[in-house]
């Protein structure tokens, strides 16, 4: 076993009681994430690829299979992986800079103003300080995101699992913050894990990806992104990013490439 | 992003203006057609006093008016600091377990159907003619509308950042203080603006049911002798007192949730 493997899954499955019977979501799941490694999961909406981070975050536990992080369950291995919802779920009635000490707050080894001191610290690394002040109704929704992924990265895990972070915003501001999200990963390498269901984002982020099937999901395909880094707007435009994405895209049952 | 505009006195005397304009307005419409019926309805003065007789009446006793306003006041603060701090704590107590939510529930809206006007003498038989009855009674009126707003105010927090609470590991109590209990704010406020509009009738309830001094007993004592200017002049009072209460509501609320009021001033 080599010791750099933050994340491993083994044949995990997990399933949900509905009223209609027993949905399988996730069926034999196998992926490895290394120390540093950028790796996005793919896959059709509504496959399980938010269940899988629910399991990997320790909120929900698998039904069978294996899953560690750091070598340990999930529920035990505490404060290794942190976790970024969907929507920015930022608390309205606090500034940037208090939503951003949250999880200082909340781990509560050490006090208020010096989680607050910490967070517009961290505002500045990411270039956020002009905002520290301001509440959340005040910022557009990319500032927004780029704030709860600040709230995100200032829990001090070096894990991050993300889900489908840039995906409600417009295409424009999306590509935005993948290319602000892949200059600072540049600097910080943190070990992370992006649910995703956009082919593009996939590869400019990723150094590999995994294709989910639709539900019950498997793991379909596995992908090296041997794209050089640092990545810009340049990589888009390369030959090899094309045949990437043809080739994710065929695996997902899509013929002509993505319109949205 | 959005830097306010310095306003000019004279922009912030059309606001106001257009604020306050309008109910006072409304409030003159009603004198009025008050004062022509009483004068042009053919009742007796005695009967239906016109309101400039209430006035001027309620002015030469203003001393007395004031007097008993002042201890219905003191039972209606005392009793809404007992309302508030029991429904805080009711509320996190259902909260926090389903199974009290299940039990207490009924009992609660059962509070709720008992009639203040058969309610308010026991409770003087129970416990006398001093402040402890007022207090109890108001707080008896006032704590349901607060528990309401606050239990169904925890239920308003997202799903997504109570999750997100979770994996950062905040225990219960964490995630009610940090994102329950100001999730619940905006709802809370609306179950005080209802409460607030009870207090006073509430305190003067329990007045009425045996006291020595208060706007319920002034009421009493003024219609005993026949007295009807004097009567509506305490109903005036406790009108103005209600409307005094429930605009401090909205005071408070700008203090509690200054991000509210940012984002409504756009």
């Amino acid at each position: 076993m080599s010791s750099n493997i933050r994340i491993e899954t083994r044949d995990l499955c997990k399933g949900f009681a509905t009223k209609a019977g027993r949905l399988e979501v996730l069926d034999s799941t196998d992926l490895i994430v290394r120390d540093g490694e950028f790796v996005s999961i793919l896959g059709p909406s509504g496959c399980g690829k938010s269940t899988l981070l629910s399991v990997l975050s320790g909120i929900e536990l698998p039904d069978s299979g294996t899953v560690k992080v750091d070598g340990l369950p999930p529920a035990e291995a505490v404060r290794r992986a942190s976790w970024m919802p969907q929507l920015d779920s930022l608390f309205p009635w606090r500034t940037v800079a208090a939503n951003v000490a949250l999880g200082f707050e909340v781990a509560g080894r050490i006090g208020r103003a010096a989680a607050r001191r910490r967070a517009t610290r961290l505002l500045e690394d990411f270039g956020l300080e002009q905002f520290a002040d301001m509440h959340p109704h005040q910022l557009s929704g990319g500032m927004r995101q780029r704030v709860a992924l600040a709230r995100t990265v200032a829990q001090q895990r070096d894990i991050l699992l993300l889900d489908e972070p840039f995906g409600a915003l417009d295409a424009l501001t999306r590509t935005e913050l993948q290319l602000w999200t892949e200059q600072i990963w540049e600097r910080e390498r943190w070990t992370v894990l992006l649910i995703t269901h956009d082919v593009r984002e996939a590869i400019l982020l990723s150094d590999r990806i995994y294709v989910l099937s639709s539900r019950p999901a498997s793991v379909k395909l596995e992908l090296e992104v041997n794209l050089e880094r640092p990545r810009s707007i340049a990589t888009l435009s390369d030959p090899r990013f094309s045949s990437l994405e043809a080739k994710l895209l065929a695996s997902l049952g899509l013929g002509a490439p993505e319109t949205s | 992003m959005n830097a306010r505009a310095p306003q000019s006195a004279k922009q912030q005397g059309i606001r106001a203006t257009r604020r306050f304009l309008p109910p006072i307005l409304i409030v003159l419409l009603l004198l009025l057609i008050w004062q022509l019926y009483s004068s042009v309805g053919g009742t007796s003065d005695d009967v239906i006093p016109s309101p400039e007789r209430v006035a001027s009446a309620a002015w030469s006793d203003r001393r007395s008016l004031w007097a008993n306003t002042l201890p219905t006041l003191r039972e209606v603060a005392l009793g809404f600091a007992l309302s508030l701090t029991f429904a805080f704590g009711l509320s996190i107590l259902l909260d926090a377990s389903g199974i009290a939510r299940r039990a207490l529930t009924p009992v609660l809206i059962g509070s709720q159907t008992l009639p203040i006007i058969v309610l308010a003498p026991l409770v003087v038989i129970w416990f006398g003619f001093g402040l402890l009855p007022k207090i109890l009674l108001v707080a008896l009126v006032t704590f349901f509308p607060l528990v309401v707003g606050l239990v169904e105010g925890y239920a308003t927090a997202s799903r997504e950042a109570t999750t997100l609470m979770r994996t950062m590991g905040a225990s219960w109590w964490t995630t009610w203080r940090l994102l329950r209990l100001p999730s619940a704010l905006p709802s809370f406020f609306t179950g005080l603006r209802i409460a607030i509009t009870y207090a006073i009738v509430a305190a003067i309830f329990a007045e009425y049911a045996g006291a020595e001094l208060g706007l319920g007993v002034y009421m009493q004592t003024a219609r005993n002798s026949f007295r009807t200017d004097l009567v509506l002049a305490a109903v005036l009072v406790c009108a103005a007192l209600t409307m005094l209460l429930y605009a401090a509501t909205f005071a408070v609320e700008r203090l509690v949730m200054p991000w509210r009021r940012t984002g409504r001033e756009r």
